[in-house]
């Protein structure tokens, strides 16, 4: 009896079982997670490096110095290329914000012929490549003008079918009693959308700006297609003017991509429970 | 206040006709519910009354005005949902308020009302929360509240205690039905639960597979099914019914074919009972009793392996294996066509 008093409490607990398999998937997500994080860790050390050390591999440079980010922030357009790129995202997040929404609740909410037939042709375009639409949205901005202006840059993703399917399956999730509530409450049927069923899909929505933004804040490929003045460059245009014929400025574009990832890492941060829930629930990544 | 007719009301999904030409004058100031079984068609015409089905064909008047192509929302209508319908996103004082939204009263008078709502259905002191800090029979008493406010011709209940335990059903049946006396406005109401039917009506209407039954008020129904199936589903135990061949005023339980289908309410059929003059007599093995306190429902089988409930005294003594007797009285049985399952009188 003695013996038992004394026996630490604990000791008859069962010792917790380390299973191979939680080894197994936590090494292979900690392998995933150092492979995405050195490229980062190396732009932000890059950017502390002077142009002679650019290929001393050391993720911790000898003498770091910050006169990159002072050459890029007085030389050059950076603001410039800093404001197109928030201007783009901006407008870009806020179109696709509303017309994604809308077409994702009319699609969740109203039956009508054809209903399923739209849905489909409209996730479908998902199947078709960037690479394949960039020539017809090059002829029709071509056709219209549109080309080298900040319109031709945000037209092909003013709306998009990811956004519209995202909406669609969080709409489906609101009750009808609501909307049929408030249309006995007399609203209409924009209203009903506007003040009721939007809020209640918020966390869609902040998954949708933040996935729109982030994809627009780095958009680089029909940005510089389309754009041909050095004024109207984005970010991720500009910082390709540090890259020319034989003379590669690491250091400066490694130091505009650390700038430049400076506003996604706080949107990140601020929101990264809405993109969380917003892949979770999607069950897609933007 | 209005009144709500329905003139040879069907409604049709393709060619599916799922209520089949309904007619029914709802007076102004009536508590009517409407009671059946699930799929029966009774949320589906009080959808159609709110405007939010499409009518297939017939009429649909409230106070004198055909209304089968008006928007819900000119109906002058109000309606509590099953699930309440408030909105998580508004505070209480906000839902209740938004019953107001178009109207063009004064911010002030909105004010009032929404005041007045919420005294008159206890929420002041909870205006400010949200409904996620509700119970269920507070959200209940907002979607009330939502709908008070505009004060419409008539209110549309849908299921509205169905979500709700059964303590809270009964304390909220209670204040609907006063809700109902001080307003003294039309109100119909959709439940599949016979006892809120009983309770709160001015009169049942009783559907199945998209036809009225009956309409009559409760006690008329629950003393003069007009048929087996009315018989079964007003009352709690269901009535027993089994075949039966009626002579000289007696009737009694048959295997073979039956004169006629014998109703008799458990309430009515007593274990042990004695006496002259009763109309029917069983005899059977107890199955399953279940004392309810003030009596006990005695569950017993006869020879012939037909069920049946009677009621006997709350210290009943008999256990299941026993062998009892029950009788009826005169008067108390309910006679069925075998064929049509119509009443057809009274031993």
């Amino acid at each position: 009896m003695a013996a038992a008093d004394t026996t630490p409490a604990t000791a008859g607990l069962p010792m917790p079982k380390i299973r191979p398999a939680r080894i197994l998937l936590w090494t292979v997500l900690f392998i995933g997670g150092l492979l995405m994080i050195t490229p980062i860790l190396f732009m932000f050390s890059t950017s502390l490096k002077t142009a002679g050390q650019i290929y001393d591999l050391r993720l911790i440079p000898q003498s770091p110095t910050f006169s990159n980010y002072v050459k890029v922030l007085s030389e050059g357009d950076f603001f410039r290329w800093f404001l197109n790129s928030s201007l783009v995202a901006i407008c870009v997040t806020l179109s696709n914000c509303f017309f994604d929404s809308l077409v994702g609740y009319t699609l969740a909410k109203f039956r009508f012929r054809g209903r399923q037939f739209v849905f489909i042709a409209i996730l479908s375009t998902l199947m078709i490549p960037t690479e394949m639409l960039v020539i017809p949205w090059y002829l029709m901005a071509s056709d219209f003008g549109w080309l080298d202006t900040y319109w031709g840059i945000m037209f092909p993703g003013m709306m998009t079918a990811f956004g519209t399917f995202l909406m669609k399956q969080f709409f489906e999730t609101v009750p009808d009693d609501f909307i049929e509530a408030a249309r006995i409450d007399g609203l209409n049927e924009f209203t009903i959308w506007w003040r009721i069923a939007m809020p209640l899909v918020t966390p869609a929505l902040s998954a949708l700006a933040i996935f729109t933004f982030l994809g627009n804040w780095t958009a680089f490929f029909w940005p510089l297609i389309s754009i041909t003045s050095s004024e109207l460059y984005t970010l991720p245009v500009g910082l390709t003017s540090f890259a020319v014929e034989q003379s590669i400025q690491w250091e400066m574009i490694m130091t505009g991509a650390a700038l430049a990832t400076i506003p996604t890492l706080i949107v990140f941060l601020l929101l990264q429970r809405y993109i969380v829930r917003g892949v979770m629930l999607a069950g897609l990544k933007g | 206040m209005a009144t709500i007719q329905l003139n040879k009301l069907t409604k049709a999904y393709g060619k599916a006709e799922v209520i089949h030409g309904i007619d029914l004058d709802i007076p102004d100031g009536e508590f009517v519910v409407f009671v059946g079984p699930s799929g029966c068609g009774k949320s589906t015409t009080l959808r159609m009354i709110a405007g939010l089905e499409e009518v297939s064909g017939g009429d649909i008047t409230i106070g004198g005005r055909r209304v089968n192509e008006v928007d819900p929302k000119q109906r002058d209508i109000a309606m509590v949902f099953q699930n309440y319908a408030i909105y998580p996103h508004m505070s209480v004082r906000q839902n209740i308020a938004f019953g107001l939204y178009t109207s063009k009263l004064s911010k002030e008078e909105k004010a009032k009302r929404v005041e007045a709502a919420a005294e008159t259905l206890g929420l002041t002191a909870l205006l400010e929360r949200r409904p996620s800090a509700l119970s269920g029979g507070q959200r209940q008493r907002v979607a009330i509240g939502r709908a008070m406010v505009r004060n419409p011709a008539a209110f549309l209940f849908d299921e509205p205690l169905s979500n709700l335990d059964a303590q809270l059903r009964a304390q909220m049946r209670i204040e609907i039905k006063a809700l109902h006396q001080r307003l003294g406005t039309t109100i119909a109401y959709v439940t599949h639960d016979q006892v809120e039917a009983m309770t709160m009506a001015d009169r049942i209407v009783v559907m199945r597979d998209g036809h009225i039954l009956q309409a009559a008020p409760p006690m008329e129904i629950y003393d003069n099914p007009v048929d087996i199936f009315t018989a079964r589903f007003i009352g709690t135990p269901s009535m027993n019914i089994f075949p039966a061949r009626q002579a000289d005023g007696q009737v009694s339980l048959t295997d073979g074919a039956p004169s006629v289908m014998a109703g008799v309410r458990p309430q009515d059929l007593k274990v042990a009972a004695t006496g002259t003059g009763m109309a029917v007599s069983l005899e059977g093995v107890v199955t399953v009793t279940e004392p309810l306190g003030h009596e006990t429902l005695v569950h017993f089988s006869t020879r012939g392996g037909h069920d049946f409930i009677a009621t006997a005294p709350g210290h009943f003594g008999a256990s299941p294996g026993d062998t009892v007797q029950a009788q009826a009285a005169a008067g108390t049985v309910h006679l069925f066509d075998p064929v049509s399952e119509k009443a057809v009188g009274r031993a």
